[in-house]
């Protein structure tokens, strides 16, 4: 078991390299000058040279490459050229509001949509089936940001239901937190549920027409019984793979959703960086999103031994 | 009547029933998508060649016998946008999938094949896995600027592995079949081999791939839009009509419903019609959609 | 007893934890407010931008200001002379001017601020490049000393934007002009809160329980700067709209700006009350002076015929009581308002356009129209312009792209193969177009210049003039012959300027009206 952890933390190293190489080349090979931001429209080219040499962004990209990775690999992300603030700390500065949004989505998406998906698999083409599917699809088709706004005129702006923007700390005020999350979770949740009712639906189906479990159909055993002792963990291995595929979706969500009801989190934080080309922060992100999403799958990984005994890598 | 019995009636039943059901849905949306599709060809036919005519004193008209669907902050007409906006964001849809699964493909087909290439580019594709795909376009399209070549590769990106891993899958699932075994034990080379007996077997799940892909493409040029790094405003597409209506949708909703309509309706015309391959392709597909998990 | 630097620091954080204390909060009056963007930067002096100078004018005292007509006030100044030769200002300092580490504000750190402003700033520059020195005469009274006369000296203390002259302590004040300052030490009004800075997110002020204002009553950014509330807590909203229903319901109490459209999603609310902003934008189209088709001024001479203010106003804007045609280059409602050289009719000639372009020789080379794809007030513009030129014969293509990127190939002269451009727009604040000097439109240095590349030395000299001249009536008249040259070589074409709104909940009072956003003077219920 542990040398089973060791050998995914050993290969999830080449591809962090990877990520850092892609974000690395992104960002360098661009046209576009942050020096420019900083000394603003009317500076001189001295002053911009100046600027650049500071910021090192003179030096030859290979330079520049290699000292990078140096600092990342002692966990060194930089400071951000535009506020001078240590990257890691604007991170984790802006962490609380993303994470509270997303497992919230998460936990909205696990309690409703793999029960709704079971019950669509058993009920096959019966209403709820149908209301999984229309879900899915519907989930699938409209774009987050569309729903986001849909769902401020309806509860916010005309029945005055819930706030319409912002974020408060559950650990300053439970309730006013939980009134100003409602609607980001459940706009960040539906093409999660989408996901994975749809995925907790197919695989069931799949598993319920396999022969062991009409073997245990015909010993006699009642449908509710086949369905939870039978084929629910059998179907666990692709629900939980597409949860941590679905991580990226989710981060993709999350930069969407905090746009539209303006929660100060990372998403925000990376669609600033990027566009005011404030380079050490987007790089700092991107990393700090694929070990995330990297982190969540190795524990996946080891989430499959404890589901299903017989995978051994 | 035995439980087996009280079982499998309905369920064969059920089955047909489906695959009638699945087949009318999906027959539907290949329609539904084909007068989207010739809408957006014809736009200039239909709408006519002032289609994007800025008029300064009509704007934010809303919908009615005049303008179908009402005008926008510029005075254009809302439903020419969308008519013409379709061509573009078809075309992105169309471009990245295609091209994703291409890539994707050729990849595949590679790893899965050559056992000393494989571990490289599987770490490789993890890589471009775990960068969230919209912030790698955003920031692409972003800093090189936007243009059809670069929204296309932006989407296109974050789709590769995907196609990669499924085809690897098939290949490696198929290549130990002993149709394969016997090519290679004739001496026919590897890449004869590759193009002649494993790609066919990846044909039909690549084909529901691409479908997918194409759907999903379409919405991350919208997002695209959505976040202020789309087409420039004389290419419309539903990224950017979407996105300028941003700016006056409380005012005027028809700008933001009208283009997110069509672009729910062809997205999910194109999911559904995936769906519908995918039942009808079923038996081989499931198993190698099992496998690819 | 003197109170040493460290002995003040640890007073002021004393109260600063004393005050933010839950129980004492309660007590606090709190104004909550929407800026027009976020702030990143807090050095004022290496940035142009807006938002950085709005933080500068709540944390930093001025000279002088300009009051509502744009004329410049003393703010920190008591009197001031010039010599008779006119070569020689004084300037006395009024009593009780600290700064927030408890220091009193010196000559010395007047000279300092205006030594790193003079790197920097426009008029600054002229007017270093015509001082001989500067010398404290006595704590509060400095002299400059000029080798020639120099007309706008009160107004290029006074700048109110672009680069004011902010004064910071020597200490501060003496780091180079390009290094970015990280201490926000000012002697103004507020002060900065560091320890709740959230670049791009939120950032927060305090009273200054020592700052003096003058007796005067508040006036644009001039008069007395009295605080009424104890705390102003800024929250950057990236959307608009989102903004707007956070005031409709009270979750903030002032929305520095929205566009004339956003304004029908308040009215009818009766807890909020909307409000011309008082100082307009103005939209423009910029050609490359350095290119062709656009080095021809017959090529800008047809384009101008066809870009009326009134279509540009009416696609943009809409509302009539938002908009104005205005002829003048400096600005309508300012002290140099003129009419002089305005060629708009109102209707697009496409004839006259086109005959223009035929004596130019033009050949349909097709043009590149550079824009922003993340900037509101630029969005309606390029589409409106390709279709002019459309109209007129010339195709164009838009290119879109990030906004430090469209800053950064607007600034080169080069063509569009070498990563140039043909014809861009630019949008001002109209505070920026008052001073002659300053007016970016009226550098017409060349390849060196403002983005355009205006080349027209006869414009340098009569700058030249306008910056020696000390009687208002001929300064007038300088500047009006700058304007009819101007429009008849088409260094830029105005596209009319608009009006955005304030909106505030009715609890708030006394919300100053001025260009600049100030806070100074709000009290809340």
């Amino acid at each position: 078991m542990l040398k089973l952890i060791a050998l995914r933390i050993a290969m999830a190293v080449p591809v962090m390299l990877v990520v850092a190489t892609i974000v690395f080349l992104l960002l360098r090979l661009s046209p576009g000058d942050p020096a420019l931001i900083i000394a603003g429209e009317t500076a001189g080219p001295e002053a911009l040279a100046r600027i650049r040499a500071d910021m090192g962004l003179d030096r030859p990209l290979i330079v520049q490459y290699l000292a990078w990775l140096g600092e990342i690999a002692r966990g060194h992300l930089g400071t951000s050229i535009l506020s001078k603030i240590p990257v890691l700390s604007l991170i984790f500065d802006r962490l609380e509001p993303t994470l509270v949004l997303a497992l919230s989505a998460i936990l909205i998406t696990v309690l409703v949509a793999v029960p709704l998906g079971a019950v669509a698999a058993w009920r096959h083409n019966s209403w709820v089936d149908r209301a999984v599917m229309v879900l899915s699809v519907v989930g699938f088709s409209v774009p987050a940001f569309v729903i986001g706004y849909v769902l401020i005129l309806l509860f916010s702006v005309k029945a005055d239901l819930f706030p319409v923007q912002g974020y408060v700390s559950p650990f300053e005020d439970p309730v006013a937190s939980l009134r100003h999350l409602v609607l980001p979770s459940l706009t960040l949740a539906l093409v999660f549920m989408a996901l994975i009712s749809r995925v907790t639906r197919s695989s069931l189906l799949e598993i319920l027409s396999e022969d062991f479990i009409r073997t245990a159909r015909a010993k006699g055993n009642v449908e509710r019984r086949v369905l939870w002792r039978h084929a629910m963990p059998n179907a666990a291995v692709p629900i939980i793979t597409v949860i941590g595929l679905g991580i990226a979706l989710l981060i993709s969500g999350v930069v969407v959703t905090e746009s539209v009801f303006n929660l100060p989190g990372v998403g925000r934080l990376t669609i600033d960086a990027i566009l005011a080309r404030d380079y050490p922060v987007v790089q700092g992100l991107m990393l700090f999103f694929a070990l995330i999403y990297v982190g969540v799958n190795l524990l996946i990984d080891l989430a499959y031994v404890i589901v299903d005994p017989r995978i051994r890598y | 009547m035995s439980a087996t019995e009280r079982a499998n009636i309905p369920s064969q039943r059920n089955r047909f029933l489906e695959a009638l059901l699945v087949n009318r849905i999906a027959l539907l949306s290949g329609v539904l998508l084909l007068v989207i599709v010739l809408s957006a060809v014809l736009a200039t036919a239909i709408t006519g060649d002032d289609a994007f005519l800025i008029r300064p004193r009509q704007r934010l008209r809303p919908p009615g016998a005049e303008f179908w669907f009402g005008t926008d902050a510029l005075g254009r007409d809302v439903f020419a946008l969308v008519l013409h906006g379709g061509r573009i964001s078809l075309l992105v849809g169309l471009l990245a999938a295609v091209a994703a699964a291409a890539i994707g493909t050729a990849m595949g087909l590679l790893t899965g094949y050559l056992r000393w290439l494989d571990p490289i580019v599987m770490r490789i594709m993890d890589g471009i896995m775990a960068i969230p795909g919209i912030l790698f376009a955003v920031a692409l399209v972003s800093l090189v600027g936007p243009s059809l070549m670069t929204i296309v590769a932006a989407i296109t990106f974050a789709e590769i592995p995907r196609v990669t891993r499924l085809v690897r899958s098939i290949v490696l699932s198929v290549r130990e079949e002993s149709y394969v075994r016997a090519a290679e034990g004739l001496g026919i080379p590897p890449m004869l081999v590759l193009v002649r007996h494993i790609l066919p077997s990846c044909l039909a799940p690549l084909i529901v791939q691409t479908t997918y892909m194409f759907a999903a493409a379409i919405l991350s040029e919208a997002v695209l839009g959505f976040l202020g790094v789309g087409f420039p405003p004389d290419v419309p597409s539903w990224g950017n009509v979407l996105a300028e209506g941003r700016a006056v949708f409380q005012r005027a909703s028809w700008t933001i419903l009208a283009p997110g309509l069509f672009l729910a309706v062809t997205v999910m015309a194109v999911n559904l019609l995936g769906d519908g391959l995918r039942d009808r392709l079923d038996p081989r597909l499931s198993r190698a959609a099992k496998v690819s998990s | 007893m003197l109170i040493n630097r460290r002995d003040a620091l640890a007073l002021s954080a004393g109260a600063l934890f004393a005050a933010m204390s839950p129980a004492r909060a309660q007590a606090k009056k709190t104004l909550r407010l929407a800026p027009h963007a976020a702030l990143r930067v807090l050095d004022p002096v290496v940035t142009n931008a807006y938002i950085t100078r709005n933080h500068a004018f709540m944390v930093y005292d001025t000279l002088f200001s300009v009051d509502s007509q744009y004329r410049p006030q003393p703010q920190m100044v008591k009197e001031w002379s010039l010599g008779d030769d006119k070569l020689s200002w004084t300037f006395v300092l009024r009593d009780g001017l600290a700064f927030h580490d408890g220091q009193p504000v010196t000559a010395e750190d007047c000279i300092a601020s205006i030594a790193r402003w003079a790197k920097k700033d426009v008029v600054g520059l002229r007017l270093a490049a015509v001082t001989t020195g500067m010398r404290a005469v006595d704590a509060r009274t400095f002299r400059v000393e000029l080798k020639e006369p120099f007309g706008p000296m009160l107004e290029g203390f006074a700048r109110p934007s672009s680069i004011p002259l902010f004064i910071m302590p020597k200490r501060i004040a003496d780091l180079p002009a390009d290094k970015v300052l990280e201490e926000v030490v000012g002697s103004g009004p507020f002060r900065f809160v560091q320890s709740e800075f959230r670049p791009g997110v939120s950032w927060a002020y305090e009273r200054n329980e020592t700052y003096v204002p003058r007796s005067e009553p508040p006036d644009g950014l001039a008069g007395g700067k009295v605080v009424k509330v104890d705390r102003v807590e800024v929250v950057w909203f990236p959307s608009k709209q989102t903004a707007i229903n956070a005031l409709a319901k009270g979750e903030i109490d002032l929305l520095e700006n929205m566009n004339a459209d956003q304004r029908s999603l308040l009215q009818g609310n009766k807890d909020v009350e909307i409000r011309r902003r008082p100082g307009p934008n103005a939209s423009t189209i910029r050609f490359n002076w350095a290119q062709p088709p656009f080095d021809n001024v017959k090529v800008r001479q047809a384009v101008q015929a066809v870009a009326t203010q009134q279509d540009y106003m009416d696609a943009s804007i809409g509302d009539p009581g938002s908009y104005q045609v205005c002829a003048a280059f400096f600005g309508c409602g300012t002290p140099l308002e003129t009419a002089v050289g305005f060629p708009d009719t109102g209707k697009p000639n496409i004839a006259k356009a086109k005959a223009l372009l035929q004596e130019a020789g033009y050949k349909g080379e097709k043009i590149v129209i550079i824009t922003p794809g993340d900037i509101a007030s630029f969005a309606p513009l390029a589409p409106l312009t390709q279709q002019l030129l459309r109209q007129i014969g010339i195709p164009s293509e838009i290119q879109t792209m990030e906004w430090s990127a469209f800053l950064a190939r607007r600034a080169k002269p080069g063509s569009v193969a070498e990563g140039g451009w043909n014809l861009a727009h630019a949008v001002f604040d109209r505070i920026d177009l008052i001073s002659p000097l300053g007016n970016l439109n009226f550098d017409a240095r060349g390849n060196g210049a403002y983005t355009g590349f205006v080349d027209d030395p006869e414009t340098e000299a009569l700058k030249g003039r306008y910056q020696r001249e000390t009687d208002p009536a001929t300064q007038k008249a300088i500047v009006e012959e700058m304007q009819k040259r101007a429009y008849e070589l088409v260094f830029y074409i105005p596209l009319g300027t608009y009006f955005d709104y304030e909106a505030f909940r009715s609890s708030i009072s006394g919300y100053v009206p001025s260009p600049v956003m100030v806070t100074w003077g709000v009290d809340k219920i």
